[in-house]
């Protein structure tokens, strides 16, 4: 397994994407840095972006990655290795390359100017962010057999985890705003992964708003460290699922 | 001369011994400081010497100076007040107070204070105690360096740490309190100046004061009390250069204005606090050189506000900068800098070209329904904020800064 | 040596292949022919376990492969076309090869020295031709010396010299005992290299012997015209299997 995914690496990370996205990361990080004058402002502008960009860079380029790749994954299959493994290289190669350019791009910068918690903990958050959309995107690609198809999908899913989904969020706490809605919304929150990731930011920057909830409860949940440890945990369970589901379908896929 | 010095002869014959003119009396544990305050005259001076005096309900009525060595402990093991006072020219310094009872019937202090005057309370160290320091009908306090500290674990567990009820001209300087339901609590208070406190982690306000006017806030500290500071139906309120730090939780205020008028909040830094101002039926105020930072709410201005002048204040890390409830606005926003403006300045002015305004429309949302704040910073919430920022329509139009700041000013 | 056992498979609505069965005995060379998606590839894929049969069983050297990988060990793979990670060199590809079985340590190098691919150990595979692709594909079928080869297309591509250098390798084989398994287009390359023609149609066995007895059945002496004969059977066959279908209906 290490093997392949040795040598998937080192394809993935001497490709012109791999370079044009860390470039691109730094270009933004180096810009903001530059603009703002603090660094809780850099790490606001930063999580915009990343909030935004990476789970749509992961969704795209991993499909792209398994479709560009299916007859290299064909010849794979043909040797006596084990199909998981086959997979998991391909994998774990688009998800160490994804994180390796958030790393650098965003990292780099961060070593030269500074960072604080917020910023380490975005980097965080970037890495799993590219997991779990990486494995939605293997997801769709090893569902379907017509690359436009899956790449549709995975766009799909970035729409409706970025957008769609908060604002049926909003609408429902809009329209049931008489009712106690604390603990629904905080639940709705942990079926989007990109809304934890957020919370996880928000826990950083937003502390002394979100303190403002009432109730002991999220008192509590904001306040210690439960708060990060759930929702980190079940942003872990947003990388496992996509990912491993994926792979039970690829062991049964027909080349 | 002769008469003179004859007659102030006689005077100290009717007293008693001679002596007592300037008497120092020690009292060593396992002596009563009852029995010694009865002995001693007017104007003695009492040294209590280090050790534990198991006493309480020690009553002074004569003007005395109190003094310990090495804070000689006073324990009164959970039973009623451990000194009450009425008289005049007391000072009391270097003593260490533990233990007072837990009952509110009798509001249990530490040192209790009725009709005096001309008192000075100094460098006293209070430990587990209902009340800290309780005067009433007094004036001419002077209530320095005291170490008030607490540890209680619910609201109703625990009195005020320094509590003043209809007490005039006096002085409440550099005394730490901690732990008590309000650090400092003045009701019918005047002509009184608070100032280098540190007030920290009180159960309920940090400073509460109630129809207190002409008094000013220099400098204190108040951090992470329970609902930050309150101050209700007061004028002439000065507050400068004091800290609001981290005062979190749904009802919880840097500040807390009810009903306060003509009055000057200047120079002062919130920093961290759910909502640094929540002002409501106040007028009149002007709030300048103000630092907000990191603050959930810097303001929460309710529409019951009316004159009040913002000027020259930092607005920085906010997640949101101002709220209100109504679209009437009938305050002054001027020469502000807030970091989240995002205009231009061609004339290099360092003013902004076009205004700002500091109500966004999600904090609108989140005031109607707080539990929208979870889905702050979200792609979908920021595409409506710039929606709003374009073509405002729920948030008040004259709410607006004509001329915000391009830098931030520097406070030191 | 292969055993294929009632398979059945099915893409959607499309059965591709019914209840096949068919014998691969080592020593022998098959030309797998048939008409565009007859089945060939299908049943090819499904040897090498990249399609997964929906019921009847694979036998390699008498082991059920279904769950198992190491069988892949004793099958050499040319693919049709051989892509590659663009960014990865020859030497990296050959090495990762190698990787995957580590118990084999000796190589037979024959195809990596006729086609001078060490000289381009360091060439990246985005960066060659499809006919050097093509090589490299059959350099690394060989590269085990694995005791079954499957060649799809094998002299697709090629250019000429190539062709006779891969061809006298397949010959070189197959004379050495391997199991042999060709599909290509090309009828004289058949002819030259296998000695047993299995004729796949619509997902059956059509036809299934030696070349010899092709002819005779055919009565053509040469193999092309042969298989020609053979293909005009099967539609002929088909003809009148449309017909009778339309009989029943009517």
């Amino acid at each position: 397994m290490l093997k392949l995914l040795k040598y998937a690496l080192y394809d993935i990370l001497k490709s012109r994407f791999a370079m044009i996205y860390t470039v691109f990361m730094i270009l933004v990080a180096v810009s903001i840095y530059q603009v703002s004058d603090d660094l809780s402002k850099v790490s606001l502008s930063l999580m915009n972006i990343m909030i935004m960009i990476v789970p749509l860079i992961s969704a795209v380029f991993a499909t792209t990655h398994f479709y560009n790749n299916l007859e290299f994954i064909e010849l794979m299959l043909a040797q006596p290795v084990k199909r998981s493994h086959v997979f998991l290289s391909q994998l774990l190669a688009v998800i160490l390359m994804l994180s390796l350019s958030i790393l650098i791009g965003f990292g780099l910068p961060m070593l030269l100017w500074g960072a604080d918690s917020s910023l380490v903990t975005l980097l965080g958050v970037g890495v799993i962010l590219s997991a779990v959309f990486a494995g939605f995107a293997f997801l769709a690609s090893v569902l379907t057999r017509d690359k436009a198809k899956a790449i549709g999908i995975s766009l799909g899913l970035w729409i409706y985890f970025s957008l769609v989904y908060d604002g049926f969020v909003l609408y429902l706490i809009y329209s049931f705003a008489d009712y106690p809605l604390e603990k629904v919304t905080l639940g709705l929150v942990m079926l989007n992964p990109v809304d934890l990731g957020r919370i996880l930011m928000l826990m950083q920057l937003d502390i002394s708003a979100l303190m403002g909830y009432t109730g002991a409860f999220f008192q509590q949940f904001f306040n210690s460290s439960m708060g990060i440890l759930v929702a980190g945990g079940t942003l872990f369970i947003w990388v496992l699922w996509p990912n491993l589901l994926a792979m039970r379908v690829f062991k049964k896929r027909d080349f | 001369m002769k008469p003179l010095a004859l007659s102030i002869l006689f005077f100290f014959c009717l007293i008693g011994s001679p002596e007592t003119l300037a008497a120092t009396v020690r009292i060593t544990p396992g002596q009563s400081i009852q029995e010694a305050v009865d002995r001693a005259s007017a104007g003695d001076t009492l040294t209590i010497s280090e050790g534990t005096y198991k006493q309480f309900g020690i009553i002074i009525r004569k003007p005395l100076t109190i003094i310990g060595e090495n804070y000689p402990v006073i324990d009164a093991d959970f039973k009623g007040n451990i000194l009450i006072v009425a008289t005049t020219n007391l000072t009391i310094q270097g003593l260490k107070l533990i233990n007072t009872g837990r009952s509110n019937m009798d509001d249990s202090a530490a040192i209790k204070f009725f009709d005096s005057k001309n008192c000075v309370i100094r460098d006293n160290i209070l430990e587990n105690t209902y009340f800290g320091l309780h005067f009433s009908n007094s004036s001419q306090l002077t209530i320095i360096n005291n170490k008030i500290n607490a540890s209680a674990l619910k609201e109703f567990e625990v009195g005020n740490g320094i509590h003043l009820w209809k007490c005039k001209n006096s002085y409440i300087g550099n005394n730490q309190v901690f732990g008590h339901r309000d650090g400092i609590y003045l009701e019918f208070v005047t002509n009184t100046q608070a100032k280098g406190n540190l007030v920290e982690r009180n159960m309920r306000y940090g400073l509460h004061f109630m129809f207190s006017h002409d008094n000013s806030y220099i400098r204190n500290t108040f951090r992470k009390n329970g609902a930050g500071v309150a101050v209700m139906y007061t004028k002439n309120v000065v507050m400068r250069e004091n800290r609001f730090e981290e005062n979190w939780g749904s009802s919880a205020y840097g500040i807390l204005l009810k009903d306060i008028s003509d009055s000057e909040v200047v120079g002062n830094v919130f920093l961290k606090n759910t909502v640094g101002i929540y002002m409501e039926g106040s007028s009149r105020i002007e709030f300048k050189n103000n630092t907000f930072r990191e603050n959930g709410w810097a303001l929460k201005l309710m529409a019951s506000c009316d004159q009040n002048t913002f000027q020259a204040n930092n607005f920085t890390q906010n997640t949101f900068d101002i709220s209100t409830n109504g679209s009437t606005v009938l305050n002054t926003l001027t020469e502000n800098y807030w970091d989240k403006y995002e205009g231009y300045d061609l004339d290099k002015n360092y003013v902004g070209d076009i205004g700002y305004r500091p109500v966004n429309l999600y904090s609108v949302i989140v005031e109607k329904i707080p539990a929208a704040v979870i889905l702050w910073r979200s792609f979908m919430v920021t595409l409506l904020d710039r929606m709003e920022k374009i073509i405002p329509t729920l948030t008040p139009d004259e709410m607006i800064d004509e001329s915000p700041k391009m830098r931030p000013y520097d406070f030191g | 040596m292969i055993s294929v056992k009632n398979i059945s498979k099915k893409f959607g609505k499309l059965q591709v292949l019914k209840d096949f069965n068919l014998e691969f005995q080592l020593g022998n060379s098959y030309a797998l022919m048939g008409p565009n998606g007859s089945g060939k590839t299908t049943i090819i894929k499904t040897i090498l376990g990249m399609v997964m049969p929906d019921s009847g069983e694979i036998l390699v050297k008498g082991q059920p492969i279904k769950g198992s990988h190491s069988y892949r060990q004793d099958i050499g793979y040319m693919p049709q076309i051989g892509r590659y990670p663009s960014n990865m060199k020859i030497g990296q590809l050959f090495s990762m090869m190698k990787d995957m079985r580590p118990e084999i340590k000796n190589y037979d190098l024959d195809l990596v020295e006729a086609f001078e691919l060490d000289q381009m150990k360091d060439k990246a595979m985005g960066t060659l031709s499809g006919g050097t692709r093509q090589k490299v594909s059959a350099a690394l079928a060989f590269l085990f010396s694995p005791d079954i080869l499957i060649l799809d297309e094998p002299t697709a591509g090629l250019d000429p010299i190539a062709v006779e250098i891969l061809k006298a390798k397949i010959k070189k084989e197959r004379i050495a005992g391997k199991l042999i398994l060709i599909t290509s287009h090309i009828m004289s390359d058949l002819e030259e290299l296998t000695n047993q023609a299995v004729y796949i149609f619509e997902g059956e066995v059509y036809f299934n012997d030696t070349i010899e007895s092709l002819k005779e059945i055919t009565g053509e002496d040469r193999f092309s015209p042969a298989i020609a004969k053979l293909m005009q059977w099967t539609l002929k066959k088909k003809a009148t299997k449309r017909e009778m279908s339309h009989v029943e209906t009517t």
